[in-house]
């Protein structure tokens, strides 16, 4: 999440994805305290390497499903049976099969909206937003290590960045 | 130890691209002034959507009676175009979301444009019920709301309310989707922008950064969207069939509708897909993403849904003479034999017969003919729907009722002018968005570029090895 304050980072640019799986190894190995891993893609096998665990994104998606299910469901059947009972075709009030489809629809709609929109909180992104990246070739062809310089020293950050094989090196205040 | 590379692994990416590369070719198109094609195709698309604002503007002035529906005929060209649109949408989702779940790579070529494609194609269909309504500004009487009238809710039992629900979802899911697939490509854009067009993309970007923490939950977003999607797309049609199948209108009150339905939409979205592929790929100099490995897998998957909408015409046929209903049967008949029998030999001749000239693999290979061939299908999927609707309706139970419908000239302007609407979207989505997914096609580079897999590899082996082991080990 974005945070007003304001922080000094030292990062390195890596040419390819192979190059920043093991410039995170050694990292690691070296007890060096990563801020942030930026790529332009999101690169397989990196999240175990940064102790990244797995989204939770399901389990609110299954949540927000089984409240539009309920919605849906517990909804018509109030509709049709207590606020205002229609007999179509002769059948009962309570008529399940017919709800099915749009209890199902409600379900996925829920869901989908309700997992987009979390992730887009979580993740501190949202139409208006803008917030501080590190270089613009992130999104291009460029995988970046960023290190806090209040958490892990300079003069060990370009050590590490020199003898991982980083491109470049450069500082900035975000 | 170097792994051997799977013979089973396509070349997706052609041309020893780079990343770099990539960026420069999907992005570039976005910020040029357009090919001259393009300018030509806007003003004709533009032109049909003025036609289609005029044409539905005097429906909505003048009544639904400038329309050549009679009391016996009902539903007619309006209703065969949101059959046809909606089937049209279908391809997106099924390509940007089975696809996904099949882990089939060729889908990252040709998925943002088809999601765009659905996009445009729901907001088309969407059209057709509201205008057909007759007094659109009470179209929101449709939605259960509280209200004043009772309170009055709709009919939840209805396969017209169901359609309701059904369409609006599928819109709302797929753009989700398709954004938010967009969103790193959209910052993408931003960092090579300057000035007010890095403004406006920064907004539309939503302010990405790329941090694997936003990446890990934007994969498994995109997982997850693609399993909510599979079941509704296919819901989608299958409900949409209901309309007919819940009738008990002979002809139209058969079980076999939902599958026939689905296989038929999926059948004419990828005809729509090849159209605009072929187009698309030329026009932005695109070869080397949307490659003919692309188009030969589309057209596998029109020759099997073809051939699966051809074993349902015949066996509605078959089951109307065995079912001994004698209303069925005329029905039947009447679709073959009847007053409209030209468009019943249309759509077998388009719809059946000519995907399966894809058994060659040359043939599905060849760009002219699948262009051709793409034309043709969408033609025969809206004869189709034009069988199912007016042929039925046109006979029905008293013989002094029958009746023959043409269409009127706002019913054909609305018809083509969906068709600019359609396009006019396209159009615009191709100038202001990369319609390769880019992050997308740098993610699969390594796996299916050809320097590194196929009989042009250059790469050398312990690359190639180590990237293995990074694939096998997630």
């Amino acid at each position: 999440m974005a945070v007003a304050s304001h922080k000094e980072i030292i990062y390195g640019l890596y040419d390819d994805e192979q190059d920043l799986l093991k410039a995170v190894k050694k990292a690691n190995e070296s007890h060096l305290d990563i801020m942030d891993v930026y790529s332009p893609f999101p690169v397989h096998g990196l999240d175990p390497l940064l102790g990244l665990e797995e989204s939770r994104l399901h389990i609110a998606g299954f949540v927000y499903g089984m409240i539009g299910f309920l919605t849906a469901f517990l909804g018509m059947s109030w509709v049709f049976t207590k606020d205002w009972p229609i007999i179509f075709g002769g059948k009962p009030y309570w008529s399940v099969p017919a709800f099915i489809p749009i209890v199902f629809e409600m379900t996925v709609l829920f869901a989908a909206i309700g997992m987009v929109v979390s992730f887009y909180i979580v993740c501190g992104l949202g139409p208006g937003v803008t917030n501080a990246y590190l270089d613009d070739r992130i999104t291009d062809d460029k995988f970046c290590i960023a290190f806090n310089k209040a958490e892990v020293s300079e003069s060990a950050a370009e050590a590490f960045f020199k003898s991982s094989g980083a491109s470049e090196v450069s500082h900035k205040i975000i | 130890m170097s792994a051997p590379v799977s013979p089973m692994r396509h070349v997706l990416v052609t041309g020893h691209k780079t990343y770099h590369q990539i960026t420069e070719d999907l992005i570039s198109p976005t910020e040029k002034t357009p090919p001259l094609a393009w300018v030509i195709g806007f003003i004709i698309s533009a032109t049909l959507l003025g036609v289609f604002v005029f044409t539905v503007g005097w429906t909505i002035y003048m009544g639904t009676g400038t329309w050549n529906l009679n009391r016996t005929i009902g539903w007619g060209w309006d209703i065969t175009n949101f059959v046809w649109w909606v089937g049209i949408g279908h391809a997106g989702t099924l390509i940007s979301a089975i696809l996904l779940i099949f882990r089939q790579k060729w889908r990252t070529g040709v998925n943002r444009a088809a999601e765009a494609m659905t996009i445009f194609a729901v907001i088309c269909a969407g059209q057709f019920p509201l205008i057909h309504m007759g007094r659109i500004w009470m179209a929101f009487f449709i939605f259960p709301y509280v209200n004043t009238r009772g309170p009055l809710w709709p009919n939840f039992n209805s396969p017209l309310l169901w359609d309701v629900f059904a369409i609006s979802t599928y819109f709302t899911v797929s753009l989700l989707f398709w954004y938010t697939g967009l969103v790193p490509d959209f910052a993408t854009v931003r960092d090579r922008a300057k000035g007010l067009r890095k403004k406006i993309y920064n907004f539309l970007s939503f302010g990405w950064t790329g941090s694997a923490k936003h990446w890990q939950r934007w994969e498994s977003l995109s997982l997850i969207l693609a399993g909510l999607s599979t079941p509704l797309v296919l819901s989608v049609h299958t409900i949409v069939s209901f309309d007919f199948a819940t009738s008990i209108i002979p002809g139209w009150h058969t079980t076999i509708f939902p599958p026939y339905f689905v296989a038929g939409a999926i059948f004419s979205g990828f005809a729509m897909v090849q159209t605009l592929m072929l187009v698309t790929r030329k026009l932005l100099k695109l070869e080397d993403y949307i490659t003919i490995e692309h188009i030969e897998s589309m057209n596998k998957v029109i020759l099997l849904t073809g051939t699966i909408v051809g074993v349902a015409y015949i066996t509605e046929l078959f089951i109307a003479w065995y079912s001994g209903y004698v209303y069925e049967q005329y029905a039947f008949f009447n679709r073959v034999f009847g007053p409209y029998w030209w468009s019943y030999f249309g759509m077998m001749f388009c719809n059946v017969l000519s995907p399966q000239l894809y058994w060659k693999k040359s043939w599905r290979r060849n760009l002219k003919l699948t262009f051709f061939l793409s034309i043709v299908i969408n033609i025969g999927m809206w004869f189709e729907r034009f069988v199912i609707i007016a042929t039925t309706l046109a006979r029905d139970y008293i013989p002094s009722s029958w009746s023959y419908y043409s269409p009127s000239w706002v019913e054909i302007g609305i018809f083509i002018g969906s068709i600019g609407l359609f396009f006019t979207c396209y159009l615009i989505f191709s100038r202001v968005a990369p319609v390769v997914a880019v992050a997308e096609i740098k993610s699969i580079l390594k796996t299916s570029g050809d320097q590194y897999v196929g009989k042009n590899a250059i790469h050398h082996h312990d690359h190639g090895g180590k990237h293995e082991e990074v694939e096998a080990s997630h």
